[in-house]
């Protein structure tokens, strides 16, 4: 399982790539691994304002169903499209391929409180 | 003699590709009156797609497709949480007589009189046999009940003046109750059990905003909660209300009654402990027992005797009102009535002493080869884990394999507090050599994972389907026939 | 006892394997305190000869159309039901099986499901159903809760010529979800009234809820409401109490009905004293994932075999829990199959000419009882196989009066309607033939005559 080192990650397995005011979001490996094969996602309409903390999404395999969270408050710039078509984009690349939203950000200070690659290992291993 | 077996099976088409312009499989006596003709405007083409067969088509159709399925009368199913037991053919029979199965429900109540007896005896009878003070039977099925329990839950904290806003629901509940708690208007908090609740658990998550505990006795691990009484209790003192998934009841019947533990309403659910038929997924009844005090909530309509005759009683000012049309799943309810008119109140009790003695008899056999999680005594059935099995094969390749031996598999990752569980119910009318076949197929299946896994992680091998992709039907939902 | 198997040479052994002395010990458990201690008080048990005997006398009190003309409807009808049908769903594969959640020994259920859910797609003219709900009332309520979830809006418009009881059920199932629940008057011509529901109407409405036909058996103007409400951006739910008129009236799905929920008993379900029925609900394809209930797809094996599977079940209340669309778990799938075979029977051409003779005895019926003297008809707007007549004589002694004819000759309106104390319902269906429907209006014209 992969957990690039130039991504920040959540306690909720989503990760973070953060290029100055933009910040891309989608789930971890062990996130997908976890759900297994999926079969839908349901985005936010570009525009949405999230705020942290708070679902945006879901995602689906057939016998589980999961909120993805939102890391950071901001506002929506883009969504990955091909995802609705084509979820299971999600289980062969979740960091590249997989990604699902691009967000403004409206408070960078919440950036602080993510997780790096080494510490959400760490999280992972306590939590199985 | 190993049950399962392939044997020819006929193949068959969808009805839809079947049809032959011209054909069909129905006749109407000739129209007695003049024809009338609805104006243009309304009236629609005909309907598209719509088969035409003959009746030969239909009935060769239909039969092929029941030799597919998989049936109590087939063989043993033992699916945990679901008392799978046999369905009375003389019970299919009483509820088919014309008087029954041919009354109109707004037939003049006085011109209605057997159906409405039968009715209030039913609800006379549950009442007993659960010690509540009435029955409703209005719900449909088991999760109706539920709703028509919770519905009076929330109606009575509302009648004194507030509805609290939280419902506490064990780790070992149905998934039907937290959906029913929130369409209630209540938040879902969990309480961890650890397989049986402690009086102290719950007396830790009680407020007074907690307005009910939703508790399964004896609950989905097979285990009756000890300290039930100590429970409602704790629940009473901060002044909620304890609801009781009567999906066990098969486990009680005779022995002791929900309503002398403390609990003040559960849902029965007839297709299982009152042994109607489940139909391929209904349909149920899910008659509701409630205390005194509930007595002013119930759903309309209600069977009330006077004197010598019998009525539906729609005005009662603070009952929560219609859950449905009309006044039950009667057909279902005329089954019940004959199966506890057989049982009588000695076989009830036998049928209950039999069902517990079979889910424990499985036990001895299984456990040392198969997980046992929980360890105390079992009632009506027993869940297994399939911790100790071998070869990577996990409790859906069990269940798999267990159909090339001629069974239908038990309950499977359920409850979910059971990691792979395997949650097993015989009930009472299964044999003692139907069980030692069942357990030495389970025997046999261990075995094979150890030595010789792959025959376990491709079964099923003799249906006429293999596994089939649920990742693919979920991706692309094809859920109706589409012409050409 | 028949149905248990257990010899006491059995139970010995069986005890023994277990290591216990007795069953009595397997209940060591359960507390002594909660004990019953004494027998169950419920009637003696009978055998199989004398239950039918008890069972056939309790039967035999009851009216049916076979001991009176019944013109009684109202939701539940008097339809013919082919042999076939009862043959059929007497396999004991279909009716002892469970919910098919094993799908490999299922395939007759569900293959039986995805035929019952394109047919239900075909009459109503939308793109998807599921397996069944309850009945039509509580059809009606889900439908009602899946437009508050798909607009996100809390006010609910039912109109007053909805089934009363269908009216009821979503009251109740909406009680304590903080919605606002209003009722959309009757115009005089017994439609919904579209001027009131115009002022009505808002931009927190969710969902109208009319019937098609109403419970006056008349026939909405579905495209017209359609078009108010869409132009709010509220959803329009067609309830079906009675679906044999889908035969012969354009399909609610052709007319803009966002979600089709009716009641599926005139499909080969006997009355049976009002259950068990079949509720269909019928939706958009962009709304699938927000229906409750099952839903069957097809899907292939691992040999590329065509077959059938429970899916998308991650909108079920197993899965998703409180955020379930829906509480359901078992529903009516034994009444889907028969509705399904039924349906099969009849085919394109049988399910027209069922409505258009039903239609047309209805009209018979309305032409010979409007000139009976003392009774009229007071809605004007088209209906199928249910009217309302007004009588001039209390409704309670007409409907006594007909009785002792040997009549069911509808069904009083002024428990449910009270300004309508003075008018009942009447259904004819095929099963009514025409000396019985001259037999009506004689009886009706003998209390005008005194």
């Amino acid at each position: 399982m992969e957990f690039p080192e130039e991504l920040k990650y959540t306690e909720e397995h989503e990760w973070v790539l953060i290029e100055e005011e933009i910040v891309t979001i989608g789930i971890t490996d062990y996130a997908q691994d976890s759900l297994g094969d999926i079969v839908f996602v349901e985005l936010p309409e570009v525009g949405a304002i999230l705020e942290a903390g708070k679902p945006f999404g879901v995602v689906e395999s057939v016998k589980a169903v999961s909120d993805i969270y939102s890391p950071v408050s901001g506002e929506v710039v883009e969504i990955n499209e091909e995802l609705v078509g084509a979820p299971e984009v999600i289980n062969t690349s979740p960091y590249e391929d997989g990604w699902m939203i691009k967000v403004k950000l409206s408070d960078t200070a919440q950036l602080d409180d993510l997780l790096d690659a080494e510490e959400y290992q760490e999280f992972i291993e306590e939590e199985v | 003699m190993r049950v399962g077996t392939s044997g020819l099976s006929l193949n068959e088409k969808l009805i839809f590709e079947h049809s032959d312009p011209g054909r069909t499989g129905y006749s109407l006596p000739k129209l007695d009156v003049p024809a009338a003709k609805l104006q243009e405007d309304l009236v629609r083409e005909e309907v598209k797609g719509f088969p035409e067969l003959s009746e030969v088509d239909v009935v060769r159709h239909f039969t092929r497709l029941s030799t597919w399925n998989y049936g109590v009368d087939s063989g043993f199913y033992p699916l945990g949480s679901c008392t799978m037991k046999y369905n009375p053919k003389v019970n299919e029979t009483v509820a088919r007589l014309p008087g029954f199965a041919w009354a109109h429900p707004a037939t003049p109540p006085h011109l209605a009189q057997g159906a409405l007896a039968l009715m209030f005896a039913l609800q006379e009878a549950l009442a007993e046999i659960s010690g509540f003070d009435a029955v409703t039977l209005v719900p449909a099925a088991g999760a109706h009940g539920e709703l028509a329990g919770m519905l009076m839950i929330r109606a009575w904290h509302e009648a004194q003046g507030r509805p609290r806003t939280k419902v506490l629901i064990p780790d070992t509940a149905h998934g039907t109750n937290p959906a029913t708690a929130a369409l209630c208007g209540y938040d879902v908090v969990p309480v961890s059990s650890d397989g049986i609740l402690t009086a102290e658990t719950v007396r830790a998550a009680m407020d007074e905003d907690v307005a009910a505990l939703m508790i399964t006795n004896p609950n989905t691990l097979g285990l009756f909660e000890s300290e039930i009484v100590e429970i409602c209790e704790a629940v009473h003192e901060k002044g909620g209300m304890v609801y009781c998934d009567g999906a066990n009841l098969n486990a009680l019947l005779g022995i002791a009654r929900p309503g002398d533990m403390g609990i003040d309403v559960m849902h029965f659910n007839l297709h299982k402990t009152f042994s109607t038929p489940h139909g391929g997924g209904g349909p149920g009844a899910g008659p509701v027992g409630v205390v005194e005090k509930l007595v002013p909530f119930l759903p309309a309509p209600w069977v009330v005797r006077e004197g010598e005759s019998y009525r539906l009683d729609e005005e009662r000012p603070q009952s929560i009102g219609r859950l449905r049309a009309f006044h039950g799943n009667f057909g279902i309810l005329v089954r019940a009535w004959a199966y506890i008119r057989t049982l009588g109140a000695e076989g009830l009790r036998h049928a209950t002493e039999m069902a517990v003695l079979n889910a424990n008899y499985i036990r001895a056999r299984l456990e040392g080869t198969y997980h046992l999680p929980h360890t105390r005594r079992s009632l009506h059935e027993v869940v297994f884990s399939d911790r100790d099995l071998e070869g990577d094969c996990h409790t859906l390749d069990l269940a798999k394999r267990l159909i090339d031996y001629g069974y239908h598999p038990p309950t499977i990752y359920f409850p979910l507090v059971v990691k792979g569980a395997i949650m097993i119910e015989p009930t009472e009318t299964e044999s003692m050599e139907v069980l030692d076949e069942f357990c030495d197929a389970m025997l046999a299946i261990a075995r094979e994972a150890r030595e010789e896994p792959h025959k376990v992680k491709e079964a099923p091998r003799l249906t006429r389907v293999s596994r089939l992709d649920e990742t693919a039907a979920a991706r692309k939902p094809r859920l109706r026939w589409e012409e050409g | 006892m028949r149905y248990i198997p257990h010899t006491e040479e059995d139970v010995r052994q069986m005890l023994e394997t277990i290591g216990v002395g007795s069953v009595e010990e397997l209940f060591e458990t359960i507390p002594e305190k909660v004990r019953l201690g004494r027998s169950l008080e419920v009637p003696r048990p009978l055998s199989e000869s004398e239950l039918l005997l008890d069972f056939s006398r309790l039967a035999a009190l009851n009216a049916t159309p076979a001991t009176y003309s019944s013109f009684l409807g109202g939701g539940a009808y008097n339809h013919f039901i082919p042999a076939v049908v009862d043959h059929l769903i007497s396999r004991s594969e279909f009716y002892t099986a469970y919910t098919p959640y094993q799908p490999e020994i299922s395939q007759g259920t569900l293959q039986a499901i995805f035929e019952y859910q394109t047919l239900i797609c075909q009459l109503t003219g939308m793109d998807v159903a599921n397996a069944s709900m309850y009945d039509g009332a509580s059809a009606c309520a889900e439908g009602v809760l899946m437009a508050v979830r798909a607009t996100r809006r809390r006010r609910i418009l039912l109109s007053r010529a909805l089934h009363p009881e269908y009216r009821g059920t979503v009251v109740s199932y909406c009680r304590y979800l903080n919605l606002d629940i209003v009722e959309v008057p009757v115009a005089a011509d017994g439609r919904t009234d579209i001027e009131a529901l115009g002022s009505l109407l808002d931009g927190e409405s969710a969902a109208l809820v009319v019937g098609y036909p109403n419970y006056f058996g008349i026939v909405e103007d579905l495209a017209s409401l359609a078009q108010r409400v869409h132009g709010t951006g509220a959803l329009l739910v067609a309830a079906v109490q009675e679906p044999v008129a889908l035969g012969l009236l354009k399909s609610p799905g052709e007319l803009g009905a966002d979600i089709v929920v009716g009641e599926g008993q005139s499909f080969g379900i006997p009355p049976a004293f009002g259950g068990p029925y079949l509720g269909f609900f019928a939706a958009r394809q962009k709304d699938v994932r927000s229906m409750p209930g099952r839903l069957v797809g097809e899907t292939v094996d691992r040999e590329g075999r065509r077959g059938f599977v429970l899916t998308l079940s991650t909108r079920e209340q197993h899965i998703r829990r409180e955020k379930a669309t829906s509480n359901i778990c078992s529903n009516e799938g034994l009444c889907a199959l028969m509705a399904t075979i039924f349906l099969s029977l009849l085919g394109k051409k049988g399910i027209r000419e069922l409505a258009e003779q039903n239609f047309s005895k209805a009209a018979y019926a309305r032409q010979k009882i409007g000139a009976v003297k003392g009774f009229s008809l007071p809605f004007g707007a088209p209906c199928f196989n249910e009217f309302v007549v007004e009588s001039a004589e209390p409704v309670g002694e007409v409907l006594r009066r007909l009785e002792n004819d040997g009549i069911l000759g509808g069904i009083p309106l002024g428990k449910d309607y009270p300004e309508m104390g003075n008018r009942f319902l009447v259904c004819v269906t095929e099963q009514n033939a025409r000396q019985e429907i001259d037999a009506l209006a004689a009886s009706l014209g003998e209390g005008g005559a005194m």
